[in-house]
């Protein structure tokens, strides 16, 4: 299967301010925040931004508040009109899409999901899910067969017709995710979609995007200030710092080599043995002797459980059925300590 | 000599003002003193130079009365351009009071009171406000006031209306465009504070004198401020993550409106709409001065005549009336929150 760019970010600028286009040049000359916004009073939002998202893939975009990352996802559809740079989508480049084009692309291409939810509060909780087809002009049955068989799809069967006020936060959330589902566009949108939640809700609705997409494969695009949450959902993960991508990749490659002491911090408070991957710190196969066999896939806590915390075992990894390498409970232990990113480890996932 | 004379020597305007001085004629003041009836003029005295003092000064200035003259003039030669405007757009206006006035005014009493309560019950869903209702159109009927009461409300039932048709539209409008805004809330601050008998004057001088419009106008103008800022308001509070949400999921401007802005807003307008219907009420009684019939004729026979008692038995009915109307068109908004919150 080869991978191919639903949608990609080329060389995104966005300043804020009035005069935009003409200090646009100051940045790219490598004016930073703090300076623009001394002497030409705008802000910078994102700098050179370059992001490939995977079709069927979740890309996470994880940063602090402030970072852009909130302003970078609103590019994609373009609710804010970036300074410099391109926006392709399916390889069309959406700057140069006229108004009604834009409206017709953001109908059917993409759909997204709130941190607030934003349901209309006068509609039921089918009519909000049909919300998509409805601005699309499709008849009334057929919106609500669509709309029901999505909120049925993530559990909020029985509820079509109470209001968004009379569900709690993360069922509202769900109908959020039920209309972005119904609108049947490829590439999703979640603007810290999540972040709302008391943690026990946020891991169910985690559960239920990742349940969801094993089936549906759409491109997802997610925003989080949560590195744990980036974690567990990202195929792709990219680092955002005062509107500029510090790093991307991989995230066991980003955990295993963090490229900025920023990342550092980020991933010194994990757990490590939840979120690290058997694949990620194993050797090259040398040995002959095993103590078992262990799937790549499994994340290190497993393995220790299935060890009995003896570190003196040794085992085989098994990757779609054959031994790719082999993997010592002493380097598990030390892949455990932050920062031990070798350089090898650096570059084994390049 | 008069007060004044230095000023215009200093600067040498002496000979321009004796030009053609003319014997105009006399000031009130002149009159008085021609009479002897003026009070002594002291030597203290220091006028104010006001266009009469410098009047007598020097000619050429004109004086206080000639530029009152000159305001009523000019706005008598607008005259004609205006209503050539005016008279067919406000037309309409006259239509519909007097076919509501006549509708009210000849259907029998019976068929007013279900008809009446029965659009409160479809409004408000609520047997208490229906009662109230009831009771207060029986009153009006058993003190033989129910036709100025129906009259009453005919204009204000019409008058409403014109001023949600005019005021919302304007209103979104104005939350649209901020420069609109800016341009439009200094008139709506005129018209909340120009005194409500200063609306007559110059409409007397546009209508003749018994056409309806001449007090629909002036009924309009001064209540549908509320509705004009309330939805301004309303539709600028609209919560904008949900306004987003539309964007984001294709909403044309259109659709933005219809399914997401104006029924956010509604309680908002609904609140102004009561505001509205409030100043409709307060404005024709006072129309009743430029004809407009109704409870506010026999207010206004009770101070000129002095029947103390016609005024206040007309007073007691409009204060029913207006309880009448706040109790429905609230209860009508409270339902429109709660169809929308809770349920």
């Amino acid at each position: 299967m080869t991978l191919k760019s639903k949608v990609s970010l080329r060389g995104l600028y966005k300043i804020f301010g009035s005069d935009d286009k003409e200090v646009l040049p100051h940045v790219k000359a490598g004016m930073g925040k703090e300076e623009l916004l001394a002497s030409h009073q705008h802000v910078l939002g994102l700098q050179d931004i370059n992001v490939e998202m995977q079709a069927g893939k979740i890309t996470v975009v994880m940063g602090l508040s402030g970072s852009g990352k909130s302003t970078l996802i609103r590019h994609l559809n373009r609710l804010i009109e970036p300074t410099d740079g391109e926006i392709l989508v399916d390889g069309v480049d959406i700057m140069h899409l006229t108004t009604l084009e834009l409206r017709h692309m953001r109908q059917n291409k993409m759909s997204m999901v709130f941190q607030k939810f934003a349901l209309l509060p006068h509609r039921t909780v089918l009519q909000n899910a049909a919300m998509a087809l409805d601005i699309k002009g499709v008849a009334a049955v057929e919106q609500e067969r669509e709309a029901q068989k999505w909120l049925n799809r993530v559990g909020l069967g029985g509820y079509e017709n109470h209001y968004p006020s009379q569900l709690s936060g993360g069922m509202q959330q769900r109908v959020g995710i039920a209309r972005s589902l119904t609108s049947n566009s490829d590439i999703m949108l979640m603007d810290e979609a999540f972040s709302a939640l008391d943690p026990l809700i946020r891991t169910d609705m985690q559960d239920l995007l990742l349940e969801l997409q094993v089936e549906l494969k759409k491109t997802i695009v997610f925003i989080t200030h949560d590195l744990d949450e980036a974690l567990k959902l990202a195929d792709h993960l990219v680092i955002l710092k005062d509107g500029a991508v510090i790093q991307q990749g991989e995230p066991q490659g980003i955990l295993m080599a963090p490229a900025d002491p920023y990342i550092e911090d980020f991933v010194s408070d994990i757990n490590r043995a939840r979120v690290l991957r058997v694949r990620s710190v194993m050797q090259d196969l040398t040995a002959d002797k095993f103590a078992g066999d262990v799937d790549a896939n499994d994340n290190l806590e497993s393995l220790i459980a299935a060890s009995g915390g003896d570190t003196a075992l040794r085992y085989r990894v098994i990757e779609n059925g054959k031994p790719v390498g082999e993997l010592d409970m002493r380097e598990l232990v030390k892949a455990l300590v932050p920062r031990i990113s070798s350089s090898e480890a650096g570059t084994r996932y390049h | 000599m008069a007060t004044y004379d230095w000023l215009f020597n200093m600067f040498g305007l002496r000979h321009w003002c004796d030009a053609d001085a003319s014997e105009g004629p006399m000031s009130m003041a002149q009159l008085l003193a021609k009479t002897g009836n003026a009070a002594p003029e002291s030597k203290f005295t220091f006028a104010f130079p006001s266009l009469d003092e410098l009047h007598k000064a020097c000619g050429q200035i004109t004086q206080t009365r000639d530029v009152v003259k000159g305001l009523e003039d000019g706005f008598l030669t607008i005259r004609p351009a205006l209503r050539t405007v005016l008279d067919p757009v406000t037309q309409p206006l006259s239509w519909m009071l007097d076919g509501t006035l006549y509708v009210f005014t000849t259907a029998p009493w019976f068929i007013i009171m279900a008809a009446i309560l029965i659009a409160v019950w479809y409004a408000t869903r609520s047997i208490s406000v229906v009662l109230f209702n009831a009771f207060c159109l029986s009153f009006f009927a058993f003190v033989d006031h129910f036709e100025p009461a129906m009259q009453t409300f005919a204009v204000i039932l019409v008058c409403t209306i014109i001023s949600a048709l005019l005021g919302v539209p304007i209103g979104i409008a104005m939350s649209k465009y901020n420069r609109l805004q800016k341009s439009i809330i200094p008139v709506l601050d005129l018209l909340q504070t120009l005194p409500t008998f200063v609306y007559l004057i110059p409409l007397i001088f546009l209508f003749p004198i018994g056409e309806s419009r001449l007090y629909g106008i002036a009924i309009v103008l001064y209540a549908i401020v509320p509705v004009i800022r309330l939805t301004d308001l309303g539709v600028r509070l609209v919560d904008k993550d949900v306004v987003e949400a539309g964007n984001a999921f294709g909403m044309s401007p259109a659709q933005k409106l219809g399914k997401v802005e104006l029924p956010l807003a509604l309680p908002n307008i609904m609140a102004g709409l009561n505001q509205t219907i409030m100043m409709s009420l307060a404005m024709v009684v006072i129309a009743s001065m430029v004809t407009a019939p109704g409870l506010g004729v026999l207010v206004l026979r009770g101070i000129r005549n002095l029947e103390l008692g016609v005024g206040l038995m007309a007073g007691v009915c409009i204060v029913l009336l207006a309880v009448m109307l706040d109790r429905t068109s609230k209860a009508a908004l409270s339902r429109i929150d709660r169809t929308k919150s809770e349920l």
